[in-house]
C-alpha cells in the first residue's frame, strides 16, 4: 500500500493530478515552475518512485510517460546544478585509495547519532525514525540500478556488498526488512513511504540524489562514491544509535537494525572504496571526479538533514 | 582484515565464531566491542595504535 504524497506547491499539484488521471487522460504539457524547493523535491521524489514500487492509485505505465520523464529530467538538472554549485571540487592532492577514508573522517558535520546517543528525547528519536524510513525501507535499492552499468570487477564487488544488504538470501536479514520490524515494534507504521509527508526537503533531496545517481548511467560513479562515503560514516554512528535506542527503552528490534550495521558497514566501507570505487577508476580514470562528487554529496546532504532536524528540536548543531 | 567466504575464527578464549557474511572484517586493533569482528573502533585510535 503506497499512497501518493501531499502536494507542496503548483508543480506537485499538476503532476499528482496528471498521475491520478492516467491512463484515461493523456498527460498534457507541464511547464509549471516549482514554487519552492519543497515543491520540486516532492515532485521529483514522486516521479522517481514510479521506477521503484509505484503507487496504488497510479497506472504502472506512468513510469515511461514522455511528459513526466521531461519534468523529471528538468528537476534532476535543477538538483544536480544545486549540488555542483555547492561542491568545492575534487580535493587537491589526495589519492582516492590512500586518502579517501581520512578525507571522510576529517569531515566535521553535525551528528544526529551523537545526539541520539546522549541527549535526544524519545519524541525526537521517533521523529528521526519516521523521516529516515523514507530511505531505510528501500535501503540499498537505488544503488542496485548501477549493477549492469559496471565492468566485471566492480560489478562482482558491488553485488557481493548488495547481497549482504539484501540479507544473504534470508529475507529476515534484509536490511530494509529489519528496519520495518524495528518500526513496527516501536509502534510506528512500517509500510513503504508511510511518512513521506513529514519528510523535510533535506530528507527528500537525500533520497532524490541517490535515485538520480542510480537511475542515470552518466552518474554511475557518483552513485558508487556516495555508497563509499555512506558506508564509511555508518559503522560507529550505528553503534551510537543502537546505544541511544537502548538508553531510551526502544524495543530490541529497532536497536538490532543499527547493531547489524556496525559490523556490516565496517566491511562495506573497505570493499566499497577499494573493490568498487578504486577498481572502477582504474578501468575508467575519467570517472574519478564523479566518485568524489558523489561522496561529497552524501556528506553534504546528511549535514543539511542534521542541521534541519536539530534546529527543529531546538538543539545547537 | 577481510575474510571472503566461509571461515571460522577462534578467539583468545578458544571460542569459535563462524562467519555469516559474504565478506567479514576481523578486528586487528584489539579494541573492537564486537570481537572477533571489526566495529570501526580503529578509526578513533591515535594513528600509531592503528593496525
Amino acid at each position: 500500500m503506497t499512497s501518493l504524497p501531499k502536494p507542496r506547491g503548483r508543480l506537485s499539484d499538476a503532476v499528482l493530478l496528471a498521475l491520478r488521471e492516467l491512463p484515461e487522460q493523456p498527460v498534457e504539457r507541464i511547464d509549471t515552475e516549482p514554487e519552492s524547493d519543497d515543491d520540486a523535491a516532492v515532485t521529483l521524489w514522486t516521479l522517481h518512485e514510479l521506477a521503484y514500487r509505484g503507487f496504488d492509485e497510479v497506472d504502472d505505465g506512468a513510469e515511461w510517460e514522455p511528459e513526466l520523464i521531461r519534468v523529471r529530467r528538468r528537476l534532476e538538472e535543477r538538483l544536480e546544478a544545486s549540488l555542483r554549485e555547492r561542491w568545492p571540487g575534487v580535493p587537491d592532492g589526495l589519492d582516492l585509495e590512500r586518502d579517501f577514508l581520512d578525507w571522510v573522517a576529517d569531515h566535521d558535520g553535525p551528528s544526529l547519532a551523537r545526539h541520539v546517543h546522549s541527549t535526544a528525547t524519545r519524541e525526537q528519536v521517533l521523529d528521526l525514525l519516521r523521516v529516515r524510513s523514507v530511505y531505510h525501507l528501500k535501503e540499498a535499492d537505488p544503488t542496485t540500478w548501477v549493477v549492469p552499468r559496471l565492468p566485471v570487477g566492480p560489478k562482482a564487488a558491488l553485488v557481493e556488498l548488495q547481497f549482504d544488504e539484501y540479507g544473504v538470501g534470508d529475507p529476515a536479514r534484509l536490511h530494509a526488512a529489519m528496519f520495518a520490524r524495528g518500526m513496527e515494534a516501536s509502534g510506528l507504521r512500517a509500510d513503504y513511504a508511510a511518512y513521506v509527508d513529514e519528510a523535510p526537503v533535506e530528507i527528500l533531496e537525500q533520497n532524490n540524489a541517490l535515485s538520480m545517481f542510480g537511475l542515470q548511467r552518466r552518474l554511475r560513479a557518483s552513485a558508487l562514491g556516495h555508497l563509499a562515503a555512506f558506508e564509511a560514516t555508518s559503522s560507529m554512528p550505528s553503534r551510537r544509535m543502537a546505544q541511544g535506542l537502548d538508553r531510551l527503552g526502544f524495543p530490541v528490534e529497532m536497536a538490532a537494525y543499527y547493531s547489524e550495521h556496525v559490523e556490516a558497514d565496517a566491511v562495506h566501507e573497505q570493499t566499497a572504496l577499494r573493490d568498487i570505487c578504486v577498481a572502477l577508476v582504474v578501468e575508467e580514470p575519467v570517472l574519478e571526479a564523479d566518485v568524489w562528487f558523489g561522496a561529497w554529496a552524501c556528506l553534504d546532504l546528511e549535514d543539511r538533514t542534521a542541521h534541519r532536524l536539530l534546529a527543529g528540536w531546538g538543539v545547537a548543531a | 582484515m577481510l575474510l571472503r567466504g566461509d571461515h571460522v575464527v577462534v578467539d583468545d578464549d578458544g571460542v569459535s565464531h563462524p562467519t555469516t557474511r559474504p565478506v567479514s572484517a576481523v578486528c586487528r586493533c584489539g579494541k573492537s566491542a564486537s570481537k572477533p569482528w571489526c566495529d570501526g573502533t580503529h578509526k578513533v585510535l591515535p594513528p600509531k595504535l592503528r593496525p
